[in-house]
């Protein structure tokens, strides 16, 4: 490994349903990127990308909670988050929050140009071929919709499980929404919940042991009605796997297993 | 039409637990997605063509006026005439004239969704005329009162042991035994019954997918080859269409087709693609002795100039409907007007207000599959936004959201506060659990644990555990020293 000198530095932006729902994804990212030669550090002044607002209509919030992150984060070689609708927020977006004659809209653009949602920075950019994880087992993936069309993630979530040895199982239509879409899983709870039981029983249909996605809030969803439907299958970040993490409890399960 | 958008809520719970329609939809999921990949994959040009497609709509939309002016002196010329209509009101004004003039009694239609815009059925019913859908899928709409669930698939939300019923209850002079299993039974019914009025029509009326400055064309898309009989058969023709349909010239027209077919079914074309141009001529066998255009504006050019514009590049292939998951399980009526899916969820708004369809740009998780498969490259979801914002900045949306994001903003702008409130709110979901893994049932957001669980947090946030280990590892390495 290159001294800490000559090692890129790394923002790690946790998210709000990490930091809250599943700090394993948090530590898992932490591993992968310094297993990989990046020196990791948290910025405490973090906290939400402003989604929420953003696609509420809350333009003014949107903004400010945006500048909160340029400011916390431009600092560091590159920025990587857990989830490729946070990552999608920052890339995509944020540029767009800010008109061409304002001086955050170069912020903006310079922070997106060095932020990467976590599994393809490690093989898009890192080169990781293998995370050195080893796992036994049948996973299916989901393309959680940001990380997939907004930010062309599909090959390269699947090509590091399978160098762990998990054999992977495609469900159908793994390329369609999940129904969470963040606040609208709120507004629309009942549109949501049909379009997610499509999704449980095409997940269940696979025949997969375990279901992954680099998203949480889809896995939180998805695990939410999978479990309510009865189904056998565990849910888990992509990351906890890639770091060899797996061994815990899955999303929605306690140290005994499901109860 | 009657809007009925404001009803959003309880007319797509309704649609959720109707067993048939949910039967119904599972088609468009079977059959128009998987034949436009098909078809897409077959033209390697088929992404270059989308571009070029984009691109020659907005250069025509920089100069609409230009285009209709001299669409409308080769309609002219080939011994045709333009209306121009400004509101719903002024089009079925002029149709009405028009009907009237030549004595009509029956009136067949090619599908028109501007037509369903200013509800034209029920005005020439209302004048003592007989209007007969010709479109099987509209034909079947209109014999059942409703409207159409699709703009390219009217009935998509029906069986066909739905359709075989109203067949059987409309169709009262044929034999009550006949067997009407078969789709293509139904339609050779349908077929039967609508040739006879072919025949009777005094005037055609149809919509219009493009408009060719060049020539003053109009083309015509269909795969049952009704839209030929209604504009060829009756005495006269009308054409209704609204501006932006207008393209510079035929060259562009053909672009445009190689992609429409195959994103709407996955067809390489459609069955009948049809250029008219003008009245009957002299010496001409056969054709119209009138043919008329209304070109209907109803706030589409207003959409000029604004973050909309993008909106008037829209084909109506419907391909962002097909592929849109919650079209898929509401079906088009639960958005309550003409226009369903992600492109009603922007055009609807600008029609009809978005103090009336502010559901509809906010009825989207943001998946973002039909700006993907949309052929004209047209940034569905950055318009549904720009909605919402355009509600919130009227504070048309609910009192209890915008506090709810301003209060959660306001937090989320002070991280020491915020993640201390993470801790909290792992610790409460925690309890709640008690123990289990999940929590059934969520107090304040009963709806969303009606239908699935909420796992419960790991414990303790990331941020309190990612300080716990720092401080650790100082500690481990203050030691060695």
């Amino acid at each position: 490994m290159p001294p800490v000198a000559k090692r890129l530095r790394v923002g790690l932006f946790v998210t709000c349903l990490v930091d809250l729902f599943r700090p394993t994804v948090g530590f898992a990212a932490v591993k992968l990127l310094e297993d990989a030669g990046c020196v990791v550090e948290v910025p405490e002044g973090q906290t939400c990308c402003g989604q929420p607002a953003y696609n509420n209509g809350d333009v003014a919030d949107a903004k400010k909670l945006a500048q909160n992150v340029i400011a916390t984060f431009e600092g560091f070689d590159r920025v990587v988050v857990p989830s490729g609708s946070c990552a999608g927020m920052i890339v995509r977006h944020y540029p767009t929050l800010f008109e061409a004659s304002d001086p955050w809209r170069r912020r903006a653009e310079a922070l997106a140009a060095k932020t990467h949602e976590l599994v393809s920075f490690l093989t898009d950019v890192l080169g990781v071929e293998t995370t050195g994880a080893k796992y036994s087992g049948t996973v299916t993936y989901h393309d959680s919709c940001s990380g997939l069309r907004e930010l062309g993630i599909r090959e390269q979530p699947r090509k590091l499980l399978k160098a762990t040895g998990a054999e992977i199982v495609e469900m159908k239509d793994s390329d369609v929404c999940c129904g969470f879409g963040g606040t609208f899983s709120v507004k629309y709870p009942e549109i949501s919940g049909t379009i997610v039981d499509k999704k449980a029983v095409t997940i269940e249909a696979s025949g997969a042991e375990t279901l992954v996605a680099g998203d949480l809030g889809c896995l939180v969803n998805m695990a939410g009605r999978l479990s309510r439907r009865g189904a056998r299958t565990r849910v888990r970040h992509v990351a906890e796997i890639l770091a060899g993490m797996a061994d815990g409890p899955a999303i929605g399960e306690t140290r005994g297993g499901r109860k | 039409m009657k809007i009925t958008s404001p009803d959003f809520e309880r007319k797509a719970s309704k649609a959720l637990h109707d067993p048939m329609l949910q039967k119904a939809l599972s088609n468009i999921e079977k059959g128009f997605i998987a034949k436009r990949i098909k078809a897409a994959a077959a033209l390697p040009e088929f992404d270059d063509l989308r571009d070029r497609a984009r691109d020659i709509k907005n250069h025509t939309l920089e100069r609409l006026d230009l285009y209709l002016e001299a669409f409308e002196r080769r309609v002219q010329a080939a011994g045709g005439e333009v209306h121009w209509a400004e509101t719903p009101d002024d089009a079925r004004a002029i149709i009405a004239d028009i009907c009237k003039r030549v004595g009509a009694r029956t009136v067949t239609k090619g599908k028109s969704m501007i037509s369903e815009e200013i509800a034209l059925n029920e005005h020439l019913e209302s004048l003592g005329l007989e209007p007969v859908e010709t479109d099987l899928g509209e034909y079947i709409v209109q014999i059942r009162g409703e409207y159409p669930s699709h703009i390219i698939a009217p009935a998509v939300h029906l069986t066909k042991e739905q359709v075989a019923d109203d067949f059987r209850r409309v169709h009262g002079h044929l034999d009550a035994k006949r067997d009407l299993t078969e789709p293509t039974t139904l339609l050779g019914e349908a077929r039967t019954v609508l040739r006879e009025k072919f025949i009777a029509a005094d005037v055609g009326i149809t919509g219009a997918n493009f408009l060719v400055a060049e020539t003053g064309s109009v083309v015509l898309v269909t795969n049952e080859g009704n839209g030929d009989l209604t504009q060829t058969l009756p005495k006269a023709t009308i054409v209704l269409a609204t501006p932006e349909k207008v393209v510079p010239t035929l060259e562009d027209v053909d672009t445009m087709l190689r992609l429409l077919a195959r994103s709407a079914t996955g067809q390489d074309l459609s069955v009948y693609t049809t250029f008219a141009t003008g009245a009957k001529r002299p010496g001409d066998p056969d054709g119209p002795a009138e043919f008329h255009v209304v070109l209907l504006d109803n706030g589409r050019t207003a959409m000029l100039g604004t973050e909309f514009q993008d909106m008037l590049r829209c084909i109506r292939c419907g391909t962002c409907i097909n592929h849109c998951p919650v079209y898929h399980v509401l079906g088009g009526h639960a958005y309550g007007w003409v226009y369903p899916g992600p492109m009603g969820a922007v055009l609807t708004p600008t029609l009809v207000g978005i103090d009336k369809a502010g559901h509809l740009p906010n009825a989207s998780s943001f998946c973002g599959r039909c700006e993907d498969v949309c052929p004209m490259r047209i940034p569905l979801p950055r318009m549904m936004r720009a909605w919402r914002n355009r509600e919130f900045e009227r504070a048309l949306n609910p009192a209890v959201t915008r506090f709810g994001l301003r209060a959660w903003a306001f937090l989320a702008a002070r991280p020491q506060i915020y993640h201390k409130i993470n801790r909290i709110a792992s610790l409460v979901l925690s309890g709640l659990a008690a123990g289990r893994g999940r929590i059934r049932k969520l107090p304040f957001a009963g709806s969303w644990t009606s239908v699935r669980d909420m796992p419960a947090p790991e414990g303790g946030t990331f941020q309190e555990l990612w300080k716990e280990r720092r401080a650790a590892s100082t500690t481990e390495s203050s030691k060695a020293h």
